[in-house]
């Protein structure tokens, strides 16, 4: 691991891989919590999380390297289910990047566990990872100027879900009608990093459950 | 709605509510936000007899005209402007009393970008996440203003001693920019790191409440390649593939992909809320080194 200083109050701390920032992410939260860490912001990424206002980002940096960091455990906390109906425009477009038949992505995709690494782009949008490598897909060449909200897409080693409508240039594979960002609720953004998502798939609009 | 309020009788080119933002969030893709000038919505605050965290207004060159439903004690600072209420000046950067139906014109900045309106009680729109203000990047918070817009006004409190009259700086003549090195500054050569604090920048007109946009000499990439996104930070010098750094505000995305060259110290960046496309901007270094590798 390298503790980079940023400015006077922060450290990014760079990790090997996702696996790792992850779990440093995991562990930080934890020092806060108990209050053996005093920052205001933790911001994990692809490989790196930010440590953004701390008083001493020198003492912080010196010590990180010597910390018992432990593994991420792999199943930890309640699954969120986000279900989806898998009709996007580039459904096909993902197919063909797979090599398997249209009707195959919806149980390829759903069979994953995903985690949410980090979170960026748009309040409430998380990089969602868990997808086996070999899925991996580029963006399109020309993004779209608007996805609707709800859209479940992906890029690279990403699913992601548009929490609104905007611009973008993920690979469209479905939609939701779960909100994923609502700042009226607590907490307002169901997807923050660590938590656990499975997308289970709807073949039609998704009806209120009898008797609840 | 009751008569704490005002009505917006001319919203301006960009007029939003703002106050010391929402911290704390980044980790949802949320930024800060806050006023771009916060020195300066503390101090009109202060003029008012308001606590610091009370919501002001940030007008941007042409300021804006509200009429209060309510006797108001109004004050106008940042960049300075002409004040007027019904038509008669009133003072800049001093408690001003606007009788209730009066029209309380902010006029077009003289110098500088961006003034700040506090009312006693302050604008009182419903917080979200803990902040009333308006974050241009990802749209939380109350809409810019709009012509005949009604906001909602405090009651004002008595526990804030109020001020007659505060100093304030003038809008920079030259941005002087103190940077520190950047986490990425080593995907930069050396001559770049050179080119940045020695040469001669000037503000873009491109600028906003996002980043303060630089025209100059490109800096040039020790390598091409592409970095993973990764967390960034208020004043972080980002460099997009054009080569022109980049100095994030408020609004600034919370991750992002193009590599920081260096960090600008935060209390320099309210002079960067004033100034005026065009001006000159000199980054200097201080305290820049290479950051040491922790084994």
């Amino acid at each position: 691991m390298r503790a980079l200083p940023v400015g006077e109050r922060a450290l990014l701390v760079e990790l090997s891989d996702g696996t790792e920032a992850q779990a440093l992410h995991a562990e930080l939260l934890r020092r806060r919590a108990s209050g053996d860490l005093r920052v205001r912001e933790i911001v994990p990424a692809a490989r790196t999380v930010l440590l953004d206002g701390l008083d001493d980002p020198g003492r912080v940096g010196a010590e990180l390297p010597g910390w018992d960091i432990p593994s991420l455990p792999p199943r930890a906390g309640a699954v969120l289910e986000i279900p989806v109906r898998y009709d996007g425009p580039d459904l096909a477009d993902v197919a063909a990047h797979w090599g398997v038949p249209v009707g195959d992505v919806a149980r390829i995709h759903s069979a994953a566990e995903f985690r949410v690494a980090f979170c960026g782009f748009a309040p409430g949008f998380g990089y969602l990872t868990g997808l086996p490598e070999r899925y991996e897909v580029p963006r399109r060449a020309t993004p779209r100027t608007s996805v609707p909200r709800g859209s479940v897409a992906l890029a690279g080693p990403y699913t992601g879900v548009y929490p609104r409508a905007s611009p973008g240039g993920w690979q469209l594979i479905g939609s939701t009608d779960l909100v994923l960002w609502d700042h009226a609720r607590v907490p307002a953004a169901l997807l923050s990093p660590g938590v656990r998502v499975r997308f289970v798939p709807r073949t039609a609009p998704t009806a209120p459950a009898a008797g609840t | 709605m009751t008569d704490h309020a005002l009505s917006v009788v001319r919203a301006g080119a960009l007029t939003t509510v703002q106050d010391l933002g929402r911290p704390g969030h980044a980790h949802l893709g949320v930024p800060r936000s806050g006023a771009l000038d916060l020195p300066a919505a503390r101090l009109v605050n202060r003029l008012v007899g308001n606590p610091p965290e009370a919501a002001v207004l940030e007008t941007t060159l042409d300021g804006c005209a509200v009429r209060p439903r309510r006797t108001v004690t109004v004050a106008v600072g940042g960049a300075p402007c002409p004040v007027t209420v019904d038509g008669r000046p009133a003072p800049w950067g001093a408690p001003v009393r606007v009788p209730a139906g009066a029209l309380l014109d902010v006029g077009t900045a003289v110098s500088g970008v961006r003034c700040y309106v506090a009312f006693d009680g302050g604008v009182s729109v419903e917080p979200v996440l803990g902040s009333r203000s308006t974050d241009l990047l990802s749209g939380l918070g109350p809409p810019p203003l709009a012509t005949g817009a009604v906001l909602p006004l405090g009651h004002p409190g008595r526990d804030h001693a109020r001020v007659d009259v505060v100093p304030q700086p003038a809008p920079p003549q030259e941005l002087v920019l103190r940077v520190t090195l950047g986490p990425r500054a080593d995907w930069f050569t050396a001559a770049a790191l050179d080119t940045l604090t020695t040469r001669a920048y000037t503000v873009s007109s491109a600028s906003n409440r996002i980043g303060l946009r630089t025209e100059g000499p490109a800096l040039e990439r020790a390598f091409e390649g592409e970095l993973p996104s990764e967390g960034m930070v208020l004043g972080a010098v980002q460099v997009p593939p054009d080569g022109r750094p980049v100095v994030f505000l408020a609004d600034h995305p919370t991750t992002g992909g193009y590599p920081v060259v260096a960090v600008v110290r935060e209390s320099d960046l309210a002079a960067a809320a004033q100034a005026w496309p065009g001006t000159p901007v000199r980054f200097v270094a201080a305290g820049l080194r290479r950051p040491s590798q922790v084994p």
